[in-house]
């Protein structure tokens, strides 16, 4: 497509998703022999696991008449029945045997797509199976290592990817959508700096000298049981394509050294998320809270889990509304604000992906 | 990826037509609505053959990484109807009708080995997929037979970009392909892609079978229009419909029972879905089973046959010696 086509599409409201790339398709623990549906990229994908627990994702759709194979049963030891005449897969997607004949039609297959079992995730390759290289799973290495202890939830946002990726690449929203947990006006006062390098953007907020918002206090005396006084706070958001971005977050002591790179007496979390878009107005939200302290307590695994999944509760609100009101509202466009550079960039290597698959349409 | 038969038409331009063996033209179309063409898939055309618009399939042998070029090659087919003539004929600059890619004989990535096989003008549908496995660093052997080395199209291009991993058998030259040592070659892990007439089909079909190697791992493409003997003219009896029909040797049985007014069922018409079928009441003669829906056994049984291309042929043997007049089958159609 032709360089008008992206300048012209920078705000687009439905923005098209990469297809050449990973998105997360399921937590490691809901795949089982038991075979679940799960639509991604605008494709219901049928997914389980081999009897030697390896992941199989096929189009959830027989070759025949096209009946949901996640409806069907595991079959041999890597195959899946269709449920409707009998028709069984290979995990390659390849018909093993028809009903009422002895030879197999050779065009008899469902497209199966690349998997990777990858830090706590089953991530898929829905476009070219020929590109899909392991080595591009976006880094979520806090989820598995040893450094860090979490959990998290998947949140069903009903709301185009590219307007979840917008909310976490500028948190000055905190003070307005989450002011009773996280947002403090010092958010919208501080500076920021935004850096991109090849697909990653990375966004940069310090506030010095400041007074922990409830959330944080809480976690501080977790860690520095009775703390008391100001705190050096900390915002660097990492994204990388298409939909993946971990948040380095945290408070320490003011003054004891945090910005230089001590931050021995702060606590730090990682908030990982990576979206993946289910249809072009709906999205699969994957989202987990990684600590570096008090690794041993599943008390405060349970207790950060659940007071983000609050926080996050709020975005959702507003996501579904935002997302309502731009489908209401066809004729209106976006227009952009200084806080938007984040996500601006990160638009822009979604647009030039895009434009590489040959997918990128300009804004209706 | 899996089969794609939805067709979308467009109309291309021919802006290349080069021979590149004997009686194989190269032809680049400019597609106006471009699409990258995967591995194993093929176009469908519309050719005229005497003024009358007629469908026709062609693998893509290469096409660029937008779609904008597509490279189709086609040999002159012996005993031609005409749609091959027509395709030798295009000059550049002249416009066609052609679907987007359709895939009917998807590479799978991913297997531990593979075999590609290509049989004469079958390298169409073979090319790419080489290609591609070789991007992939995959571990693949390629093998390309044919009758004479100058009827093979691309193998100067196929030894520089494949080298050590290109097998070359020519039959003028007496390296003919001994079809259960390449079997032999492949084991468990191993997904083996042909595509080539079909007697050199059956015959990996039949040691694949010997070997009880998995039947999915064995993938081909069949052009639907070969068969174990040279068409002969037939005659065809339905006693149901009242009909006594001759079938040319230059129209399917099918065809001809179309064109005598039968209406009759069917789908791929190439012989893989079985729906065109009908059972064989009598027979002066024997059947050419140029089909791959039935199995060996059905095929030897001979009470039912794919009339989009199967057909009878006078002597069992392929020689014409003892032949005596046409052969005759009297069928049901379903
Ligand atoms: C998926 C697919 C991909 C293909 N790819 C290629 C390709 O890359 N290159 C290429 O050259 N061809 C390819 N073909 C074959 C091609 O579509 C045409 O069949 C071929 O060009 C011959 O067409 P024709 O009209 O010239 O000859 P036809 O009249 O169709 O005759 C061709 C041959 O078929 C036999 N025959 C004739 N009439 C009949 C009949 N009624 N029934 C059965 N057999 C008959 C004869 O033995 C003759 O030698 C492909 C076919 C398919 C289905
Ligand atoms: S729909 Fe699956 S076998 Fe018929
Ligand atoms: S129509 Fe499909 S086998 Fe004849
Ligand atoms: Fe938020």
């Amino acid at each position: 497509m032709t360089a008008v086509a992206a300048t012209s599409s920078t705000t687009n409201k439905i923005l098209p998703h990469p297809l050449n790339a990973w998105y997360v398709a399921a937590w490691d623990h809901e795949v089982t022999r038991k075979p679940m549906s799960r639509r991604i990229a605008n494709r219901p994908v049928a997914l389980y696991r081999t009897e030697d627990g390896k992941i199989v994702a096929l189009a959830d759709a027989c070759w025949h008449r096209l009946a949901p194979l996640s409806m069907g049963k595991t079959v041999g030891k890597d195959g899946i029945q269709c449920p409707y005449h009998g028709i069984v897969y290979n995990s390659a997607g390849r018909c093993v045997s028809m009903p009422a004949q002895e030879t197999i039609n050779p065009s008899a297959t469902v497209p199966s797509f690349p998997t990777v079992e990858r830090y706590r995730y089953v991530w898929i390759w829905m476009g070219d199976p020929t590109l899909a290289d392991p080595d591009l799973v976006p880094d979520m290495h806090q989820m598995t290592s040893d450094e860090w202890a979490g959990d998290g939830l998947t949140i069903h946002a009903a709301c185009n990817y590219q307007l979840v990726l917008d909310n976490l690449m500028d948190l000055t929203h905190e003070e307005f959508v989450h002011s009773s947990t996280i947002g403090q006006e010092e958010l919208s006062e501080s500076d920021f700096v935004t850096v991109r390098e090849g697909n990653k953007v990375t966004v940069t907020r310090w506030m010095h000298n400041i007074d922990a918002p409830p959330f944080w206090l809480k976690n501080m005396r977790d860690k520095f049981p009775g703390f008391e006084g100001k705190v050096d706070r900390w915002q660097i958001i990492n994204f990388e394509a298409p939909s993946t971005i971990s948040i380095d977050v945290g408070v320490a002591k003011a003054g004891t050294g945090a910005p230089e790179g001590d931050r021995s007496q702060g606590v730090n979390g990682f908030v990982m998320n990576t979206i993946t878009p289910e249809t072009d107005r709906s999205s699969h939200y994957f989202w987990a809270f990684m600590r570096n302290y008090c690794l041993d307590s599943q008390l405060i695994t349970t207790q950060l889990r659940d007071g983000v999944h609050g926080v996050f509760g709020e975005d959702e609100e507003m996501l579904q509304a935002q997302q309502a009101a731009i489908d209401a509202n066809p004729d209106y466009e976006f227009y952009n604000l200084n806080i938007d550079a984040g996500g601006m960039w990160v638009r822009r290597i979604l647009e030039s992906m895009l434009a590489a698959e040959g997918r990128l349409v300009a804004s209706a | 990826m899996a089969a794609t038969n939805i067709e979308t038409w467009q109309s291309a331009t021919v802006i290349e037509t080069t021979p590149v063996a004997d009686g194989i033209a190269r032809i680049v179309l400019e597609p106006s609505l471009p699409l990258k063409a995967e591995p194993g898939s093929h176009i469908d055309l519309m050719v005229e053959i005497d003024g009358e618009p007629a469908k026709r399939s062609y693998s893509v042998v290469e096409s660029s990484d937008d779609g904008t070029r597509l490279v189709i090659s086609v040999m002159r087919a012996p005993l031609s109807r005409g749609g091959s003539i027509f395709m030798h004929g295009l000059a550049v600059g002249q416009r066609l009708e052609i679907t987007q890619p359709l895939q009917n004989f998807p590479l799978r990535v991913g297997a531990q080995r593979y075999i590609l096989l290509a049989g004469g003008i079958g390298i169409t549908a073979i090319a790419n997929m080489a290609a591609v496995l070789k991007r992939l660093k995959a571990d693949y052997t390629l093998v390309y037979v044919g009758r004479s080395r100058g009827a093979m199209a691309y193998l100067g291009e196929l030894a520089e970009l494949h080298g050590e991993r290109l097998q070359v058998h020519v039959d003028d030259e007496g390296s003919s392909l001994k079809v259960p040592e390449l079997v032999g070659r492949a084991d468990a892990g191993t997904e083996l892609y042909m595509c080539g007439p079909i007697r050199l089909m059956d015959a990996v079909r039949r040691s694949w079978v010997e070997r009880e190697l998995d039947a999915p791992n064995l993938r081909y493409e069949t052009f639907g229009n070969s068969g174990w003997y040279d068409p002969e003219e037939f005659i065809v009896r339905v006693p149901k419909l009242d009909l006594e029909v001759k079938v040319p040797q230059g129209r399917s049985m099918l065809e001809a029972l179309e064109d005598a007014g039968a209406e009759m069922m069917f789908d791929c018409r190439k012989g893989e879905c079985g729906l065109c079928e009908v059972r064989i009441l009598e027979l002066t003669g024997a059947i050419d089973h140029r089909d791959v829906f039935y199995s060996e056994r059905q095929q030897r049984l001979s009470t039912k046959m794919n009339c989009c291309v199967s057909r009878a042929v006078t002597s069992a043997t392929g020689s014409r010696a003892d032949a005596v007049g046409p052969a005759v089958i009297t069928i049901e159609p379903n």
